[in-house]
Parts: structure tokens; sequence; C-alpha cells
């Protein structure tokens, strides 16, 4: 079929080049701002989507619910909706149900039913469901087994543990993602959420009337979709319960990571790579409570003739998580930024086959796929750097901001600012 | 976007464009308007991530930007002079055939990737696969010069031309960290400034000495180096200048305050090696028999 658009394209510059752009800006010392910056930056970088997906994480927007864990859910029909809603009042106390305050914006088409549900975990009752009076109503399906099995809570009787709730709400979401017909749960953590469609970063933005959230880390991306189809729920970030993942690059490893995450109770559905990232950090640093660095040292490995040069103690770290986490090794070129509540961690991979920028101005850290997007928001900064391959970029509330496990001085933050050891930079 | 192209003055000054958030193509359109009017020299204020700056303008136009320009910065520029106060990010000078780029700060990855001609500056460091490839024929023989140092694969593949890394901001004693400097090079050479860890190196480049046909090239760019940018920066924990306060207005400052400053005598007078190729056809028996 003739591309009308293409052949009336008064430049001549039909080759695009193009790739994914991904944005992220943390406050840690916890202030909170709206989502126009987000926006501006990342129409700044339009170029580098294509305008089959945009998406945005938002952390600290949902202070009156905080306790609670918020459900964004995208429906194909009323049908689903429905199933969908038997589910989680079967599964949940739901204190909140409502749609999810849209715009209308020209390049946003298409538009899946969006509706968000603050709910609760009951107390759990033996073989981890609440009130074993009947199974799920929709889909009629088993539930998969809760990650990290579905123990009595270290609360006692009454009250559900946070670990046991957060598994909890992890199998339930797999379960709806994976048995309810047309429906998607695309956000699941508690005081954050996500918002993502089929358009340019900046429409979705304004579709879903950002500069209306405050939040103290928001992260973006642009789509330029390479290997998979564009549809609402292949936009980034990637999310299950409050860990959210951006990615520019793409994963060939991903059969091999979603095999190793089945074995933990994660099961892919979203028809994109970047799928198994979410759940691997899941995996990595909620339930398994790894470091970031280690983190990092799984998902973008040092080459085996590094390891090899460390020192024994440090070999020997590596050369285990090798052994024990292969399987969630990230092979081909990325760089991403994961998010949970409390941190955002930049990475690229071990050979910096995509870019990230990372910069500094006062308590504020931004991570970009370019410079000029940070400087549209933040015209002036302290420091500004690229990132190294394997190394986070890590902004924390507890900790500042660190490169590695160096401590970056930032003129904005009280709590010691320690000289940065000098490597690359 | 403000055009004052102060056209009658007795001192004709450069053109002026106000960038913004203008798209790269109108801007490059609107340059390609004024070279083709005669414009000889156009300053552009304000500028965030506008790509290929430079890229269709075939005459000795001199640009100064101001701000951070986009990717792809002088791509395929045959002639054009560009002096960027700000940081530049990925591609600059992609197959660059004849011209100038001077950088008062740090650029990104793939600078000079394939360039065939012409010469660019960096005060600061630049990042991963700088110099990939980059080619040479009779006459033309590009030229790339960077301050501080380079992310993995400086000059991976390389065919021609020369590069000059100073290593002006590494701590004393500390060795370049880029791993696989000059893997697989067929052609042209490297000039380090500073240690380099053999055992980082990737396969099919050697390490010699300088010679005495080395230094006249490689004078002639420390004296430019220090004339463009004023100074070298000496080495010392914390001194990170090119790549720490980088805002575009102090990215052409001295030296910090308690850095050393060195002369170009003094950045010559420490020791340099010489990576170059092994042989003419490296990886000539991988994929089939030597016949």
């Amino acid at each position: 079929m003739k591309d009308l658009e293409r052949a009336a394209n008064p430049f001549g510059d039909d080759k695009i080049l193009a790739n994914c752009g991904i944005f992220g800006m943390m406050n840690c010392d916890g202030r909170r701002s709206g989502g126009q910056d987000i926006i501006k930056a990342m129409a700044n970088m339009h170029d580098r989507g294509n305008g089959l997906g945009g998406g945005y994480a938002a952390y600290g927007i949902y202070p009156e619910h905080a306790e609670d864990y918020c459900l964004h859910i995208m429906f194909e029909s009323e049908d689903a909706r429905r199933h969908a809603e038997e589910f989680l009042h079967h599964w949940f106390q739901v204190a909140l149900t409502e749609p999810i305050p849209t715009r209308r914006v020209a390049g946003v088409l298409q538009v899946p039913l969006l509706w968000r549900y603050f709910v609760r975990v009951p107390s759990l009752e033996a073989g981890g469901r609440p009130g074993a009076d009947a199974g799920p109503s929709a889909g009629g399906a088993q539930p998969h087994e809760a990650p990290g099995a579905a123990g009595t809570g270290s609360e006692g009787a009454g009250g559900v543990s946070r670990p046991d709730a957060d598994d909890y709400v992890v199998a339930r979401v797999m379960e709806i993602n994976t048995t309810v017909d047309g429906a998607f749960v695309f956000s699941s953590g508690r005081n954050m959420g996500v918002f993502k469609g089929v358009g340019h970063a900046e429409d979705i933005g304004e579709f879903y009337r950002l500069d209306e959230y405050d939040a103290y880390l928001w992260t973006g991306h642009s789509r330029f979709p390479t290997n998979t189809q564009a549809w609402w729920g292949g936009a980034h970030p990637f999310s299950i319960l409050d860990w959210t993942v951006v990615h520019n690059g793409e994963l060939s490893s991903y059969g091999a990571n979603r095999a190793f995450l089945e074995m933990y109770g994660y099961y892919c559905s979203m028809h994109t790579d970047t799928e198994v990232l979410a759940y691997a950090v899941d995996l990595l640093m909620r339930r398994h409570q790894l470091p970031v660095q280690a983190m990092a040292a799984v998902l973008a490995a040092p080459l085996w003739q590094d390891i090899d040069r460390m020192p024994p103690q440090e070999r020997q770290n590596h050369t285990l998580l090798r052994q024990v986490y292969g399987g969630l090794l990230m092979n081909g070129p990325f760089a991403i930024v994961v998010a949970h509540g409390g941190e955002m961690v930049g990475l690229r991979d071990r050979i910096g086959l995509r870019p990230l920028v990372a910069a500094v101005r006062g308590s504020t850290l931004y991570l970009a796929s370019e410079e000029a997007p940070i400087r549209l928001v933040a015209p002036e900064l302290d420091a500004v750097w690229q990132a190294r391959g394997g190394v986070p970029v890590v902004g924390s509330l507890e900790r500042g901001i660190l490169e590695g496990s160096q401590p970056v001085p930032t003129s904005g933050l009280d709590r010691g600012q320690v000289a940065r050891a000098v490597g690359m930079h | 976007m403000s055009v004052s192209a102060f056209a009658g003055s007795a001192v004709p000054g450069p053109a002026r464009i106000t960038v913004g958030t203008l798209h790269y193509r109108e801007l490059n359109r609107r340059l390609k308007a004024m070279v083709d009017a005669g414009v000889e020299q156009i300053e552009l204020r304000g500028v965030f991530g506008q790509r290929y700056i430079g890229t269709n303008l075939r005459a000795p136009v001199r640009l100064t930007v101001y701000g951070t320009p986009g990717n792809d910065l002088g791509a395929f520029m045959d002639g054009p002079s560009i002096e960027v106060f700000g940081n530049a990010q990925d591609g600059l000078g992609n197959t660059m055939n004849s011209g100038r780029i001077v950088v008062h700060g740090d650029a990104g990855d793939l600078l000079g990737m394939s360039m065939r001609g012409g010469e660019i500056y960096v005060r600061g460091n630049v990042g991963y696969r700088c110099a990939i490839h980059m080619k040479e024929y009779e006459d033309m023989r590009p030229t790339v010069v960077v301050g501080g140092t380079a992310a993995d694969f400086f000059g991976e593949y390389m065919a021609g031309g020369r590069v000059v890394l100073l290593g002006l901001h590494l701590p004393p004693g500390a060795a370049h960290p880029g791993s696989f400097m000059g893997t697989g090079m067929h052609g042209g050479v490297i000039y380090v400034r500073g240690r380099v860890d053999r055992a980082r190196l990737g396969t099919g480049v050697a390490v010699r000495e300088m010679t005495d046909e080395d230094w006249p090239f490689v004078r002639q760019c420390v004296h430019e180096y220090v004339r463009l940018f004023g100074c070298g920066t000496a080495g010392a924990p914390g001194a990170d200048a090119g790549r720490r306060g980088t805002a575009a207005g102090e990215a052409g400052s001295p030296a910090p305050s308690g850095k050393k400053i060195l002369s170009a005598e003094e950045i010559l007078n420490s020791p340099f090696v010489v990576l170059c190729p092994q042989a003419l056809r490296p990886f000539a028996a991988l994929y089939a028999a030597r016949t």
C-alpha cells in the first residue's frame, strides 16, 4: 500500500534513524513536582520514537492511598472489565474504583478502557486465598502458585506481612494477565503508577493529564518498536508491584530470560522483550534482596576476561552471581532506567551499545538517552557524564546519588558529601 | 526562532539564530538558505539536541554553537568549521569529509565514526567506539584529538587517519580505562599520552615507542589543543573538568582553581606510546584459510 505521508515528505529523508528514548528524573530529597517537565523532555526526544508507544512511571502520586496497591488495568471490552472486577472483588478488598482520568489528544487513538483500583490484601487463610468458598470467577483457571510460596504471614493471624502481600499481588497480576481475556494489569504498586499507551510520548503524557500529578521520581519512554508489535500493553514502562523499567535496546536473550523467570512464577504476557527486565529486578532486588550493584552485575555481567583479572573475593562474587543467575544475563544492547519506591537506577549494557547520560543538579538526578532533554528542563547542571557500561547510576532517598558504589557529590543534599574517587571520568 | 543577519552594518557580525526547540529539519533548512545566500558566519544560541547540524552545508561557513547540539553533528560534513560551547552528543563527525569541529566540553559515542577527512578537537572525554573505522585516501587524512580519555573500542577497526588521546584528566599513574582500544585496526595510528594497559587491548593492535617521524604531528596537535582550549588541565584526584561543570557557560573556562595548568611543552614532555596495526589484514584467515 502506498504510504502517502512518506510520498509527501518535503524533506526527502524517508530513512528513519531512530531508536527508543528514555528519561528519568528523581528528586532525592523527596520533593515532588508535576509531570510537565518530563513531558517537555520526552517531546525533545520526539525523533527517537515513532509514535508507536509512549509511557511514564510516577512515584509518590497517591499519598492519600499510600498503603493500598493501585492496579491500573486496561480492558479491551466491558466484558473484560466485568470479569476482571469480579476477580478483584473475590481476591481483594477494593477500597476505590475509578476511571483513570484522561483528556482527548489528537495523536492518541484506539484507546482501551482504562481503570484504576486501590486494593488491599485480605488476611490470608490456608492455601493463600481469602475465604476458601469459591474459586476465581473469571476464566475458571486455577491460580498460579504465588511466587515465594503462599506461606503464612510473619505478622501472625489476622495480618499480612509486606513480603507475603507483595507475593500475593504478583500472583494475582500474573493470573489476570494470563487468564482474564482482554484485561491487562499494567501497574500494581503502592503510591505510584504507570501510564502508557500507543502514541508519541508527549501526547501520552498529555492524554493521562500527568501535569496534574506530583511525583518525586518520574521515568519516561518513547518507543520505536523493532521486533515486536505496537499495542497499548507493549508500551513502556513495564512493571510489577512498584518495580518499573524503561528500556532502549533489545534483548536477544529474551527466551532464556523468560524460561528462567517462569521457574519463579513470572509469566510474560505483554509480547515485548522488556517485560523480562521488570520481573528480573523484582526477583533479584525484592525477593532475593540483592543490592543494586549485584543486580547490575547479573543483568550486565562483566566479561569473563575482566572477572578473571579481579581480586579473589570480587572474582568469587561475580562468578557466583553468573552461576546462579546466568539465566538473567541480558544479552544484547540496552540502556535502562529501573525504578521502585525511593530509588532510581540507570544501567547500560556492559559494552555501551546504547546511550545513557547522567546529570546532577542540586539533589536531583537525571538520566536520559541524550543530554539535550536534560538541559531543557535543567539548563544549569552541577555535573553531567556518560554512564559507563555495567556501572549503575543510582538515585536514592536514603543514600543520595551514587555511581557504582561511589557517592556522587550533590550540592542540594546535606548528607555528607564524599569526594568521588576518580576513575574513568 | 529569531534571525538577525545585521545586513548593511559597517562591520558585519555573525548571523544569529536563537534555536530553542525548533525541529532540526527547519533549522537545517534555514542554515542552508543562509549559506546559499552567502552568509559566512552563523551563531546558534540555545541549541537543544537538533541533529545533523552542518551536514548539508558545502561551504567554508563558520558555525558557533551554544548549548547541546544533537546527534550526528557534522555528519557527512564537507567544508564548514563548527565550534561548540557545551557538550556534543553521539555520532559527532560521522563520515565527515572535510572541515573542522571543536568541542569545548565532552562528546558522546561514535565520534569520528568512518571519518574520511578533516579535524575534530575535543577538550574533555569521549564515549564508546570513537574513531571506529576511520579511513584515509591519498591526501585525505582525518585527525581526532581528545584531551581526556575514551570509553571502550576507541579506534576499533581503524583503516586510516590519526588520533591523539591526551589523558589530561587521568589521575597520576592511572592507565586509560577504556578496553579494546584499536581492536582489529588495519590502518592509521593512535597516539596515547599516559599509560596503556596492554591486557585491555584487543587483537590486531601493536604498541610501539614514538619515533622522530611521529613527534612533529603530535607536537602540532598538542600546540593546537592548547591554543584552542587555553590550557591543559593536569590530572589530579578530583580533577575531571572535562566532565564535571560542563554547563555551557563553564565549558570553555580555564582549569578549576587549584588545578595545575600544563603548557604544551609540559604535555609533550611526558610518555606517549603509539598504537598501530599488527598487520594490514589482521583477520585475513578468520573465515577462510590463507591461500
